[in-house]
């Protein structure tokens, strides 16, 4: 029996629910470890209207299960990823979703009125980094300033709009409503939880910027919750991610309510793990005789 | 559309030995045709824990390749939970690894006089490359008291120099210490070792009027470039202004005049 891995969100449609974690996918490099032609989609680390050059090192530290990172969200630049990224891209069986990022509201729309026009299906509001002092996580855990940034780039944004939210807040929901307010067309939760790890030999932290942000399969209990919390609080759809490892990992973010998931952390230590989990949740499929992925969204109450 | 014919992943390779060579320093011995065969001297392999708390990967520079045998060697120091782990594997077992990873020194033809200058765990690559590289090999290894694999590189060296900190072991001073008590020149110049002591070896290059290329080091992600975790500042040499270039799979070995070290 033919069973269906196809997903719709905000009228596109992805041949399978699984895509890359914005940050962690690098087009050129990856290209080498993943065939991204099985993929639903690759979500491009965040751009910029202009070259962002990132923190000083170090700009990782393992943790329990998980790691921090403070990159910082260091990106060539919009016109860069326009000559040299995408063209590349674009070459591949898949849908591209390009993450912005800025300081101010204007520096998304600059970015989102730069991408008008071309082959990129979705963007995806990067308002949740926790690791740049301007923007970024200051937008994210605001909920007036959620609304108006998303409000705002909307006015130049030709395509479905995702607004990517932070975990670092008391009410998922209530930014999850404002970004639905402000015309988001899609949510996708969680980023990275702030962390901090010290070195107790040297006395110090390890990351440069002392705080950074928590990703790997230690977070996603709490991924999953939020993602139910959000799911039943707002109609658009949702791109599930946090500490997704396997297929079944996949499975409990759709179960909570996600329409489609993303892969991060998984894949830089197993750099298969997003081809993996596609074929994981075909097991899944297969073994519990699920005819369409969407019969599995939210079915748990 | 790409071709994925030859995707790279995570395998098991198998121990042939792993054995202690000095205080909390081991080398281990480990089976992979592939890896072995494709290897260039200053590139690294990715070792990866069985624990699942210790996630990320160990990036560690392979010091020597015998590709007829499929074998490769490291040596690795027990750092931490994932060395330690590392260091109880016996013959026999496995370790996942990826590889090879990063860029290796570039060998020109022509260069007819070779400085190779290697600090403490800097070491382990340079044998390969000093194995390989056709012309006059001149060797200065620095350690801080202890030395290890002195040995192996007496096969290759043409002219060889140990020094240590306390003088406990061969020549008493730094690396650079020996370089101008000897009046080492050359053509070009390969380096491995602690940041501080590439840090004297670019000025050294500088007013030398030397070639130079070092191997860098930073705190790695993933190891293949995908999370832009592990960072560099490398000066343009068009514009003259420095970016962040990635040691992982833009390194590791940059050109010494490159870099730009943070004071």
């Amino acid at each position: 029996m033919c069973k269906s891995m196809e997903v719709n969100i905000a009228g596109i449609t992805f041949k399978n629910p699984v895509m890359t974690a914005s940050g962690t996918f690098q087009p050129r490099e990856c290209g080498d470890y993943v065939d991204m032609n099985q993929l639903g989609a690759v979500v491009v680390k965040g751009i910029a209207s202009e070259p962002w050059t990132g923190n000083a090192t170090p700009r990782i530290a393992e943790t329990y299960g998980g790691m921090l990172n403070s990159v910082g969200l260091q990106n060539p630049g919009v016109d860069v990823f326009l000559q040299e990224d995408l063209p590349f891209l674009e070459q591949c069986d898949t849908k591209i979703i390009v993450n912005i990022a800025g300081r101010m509201i204007q520096d998304y729309c600059e970015v989102a009125e730069k991408l008008q026009g071309t082959s990129i299906a979705m963007l995806e509001l990067n308002i949740s980094c926790p690791n740049i002092k301007e923007g970024g996580v200051a937008f994210g855990t605001d909920a007036s300033m959620v609304e108006k940034v998303t409000r705002e780039v909307k006015k130049y944004c030709d395509k479905p709009l995702i607004v990517k939210l932070s975990p670092n807040v008391t009410d998922i929901t209530e930014m999850a409503r404002a970004a639905v307010s402000g015309g988001a067309d899609a949510i996708s939760l969680i980023n990275t939880l702030l962390g901090m790890v010290i070195d107790v030999h040297q006395r110090t932290p390890i990351l440069s910027t002392k705080m950074g942000g928590l990703s790997g399969p230690a977070i996603k209990p709490i991924a999953v919750r939020m993602v139910y919390q959000v799911a039943n609080a707002v109609e658009v759809p949702i791109i599930g991610m946090g500490g997704i490892t396997t297929g079944e990992d996949a499975i409990e973010f759709i179960l909570a309510g996600a329409d489609a998931v993303a892969v991060g952390t998984a894949g830089l230590i197993h750099p298969t793990a997003l081809t993996d989990v596609v074929q994981g949740i075909q097991y899944y499929m297969d073994r519990y005789n699920v005819k369409h992925i969407k019969e599995l969204r939210g079915l748990v109450k | 559309m790409p071709s994925h014919n030859k995707l790279k992943s995570r395998a098991a390779a198998n121990v042939v030995s792993n054995i202690q060579i000095a205080t909390n320093i081991y080398e281990m011995v480990l089976h992979h045709d592939d890896v072995s065969r494709a290897t260039q001297p200053g590139q690294f392999i990715n070792l990866y824990c069985n624990g699942k708390a210790t996630l990320l990967p160990r990036p560690i520079s392979i010091c020597e390749t015998q590709s007829d045998y499929g074998t490769m060697k490291i040596v690795y120091a027990v750092v931490g939970a994932g060395t330690e782990e590392f260091s109880q594997r016996q013959p026999g077992d496995t370790v996942d690894i990826l590889g090879p990873l990063g860029h290796g020194y570039d060998m020109h033809e022509g260069v007819k006089e070779h400085i190779i200058v290697g600090g403490g765990l800097g070491i382990p690559p340079l044998l390969e490359l000093t194995k390989r590289l056709i012309g006059k090999k001149k060797v200065v290894l620095g350690f801080r008291d202890e030395t290890f694999l002195v040995d192996a590189f007496k096969h290759y060296a043409d002219e060889l120099y140990v020094a240590t900190n306390d003088g406990s072991v061969g020549e008493q001073g730094t690396v650079i210490d020996i370089l101008e008590r000897h009046h080492i020149r050359g053509d070009m110049l390969y380096s491995c070792g602690p940041k501080a002591m590439l840090e004297e070896v670019q000025p050294w290059c500088i007013q030398h009027e030397i070639e130079g290329q070092i191997s860098m080091e930073e705190r790695m992600g993933c190891g293949f470039g995908a999370c832009v975790g592990c960072v560099t500042k490398v000066k343009n040499q068009e514009t003259e202004q420095w970016e962040y270039k990635k040691i992982c799979s833009d390194g590791p070995i940059f050109y010494a005049k490159e870099v730009v070290f943070d004071v």
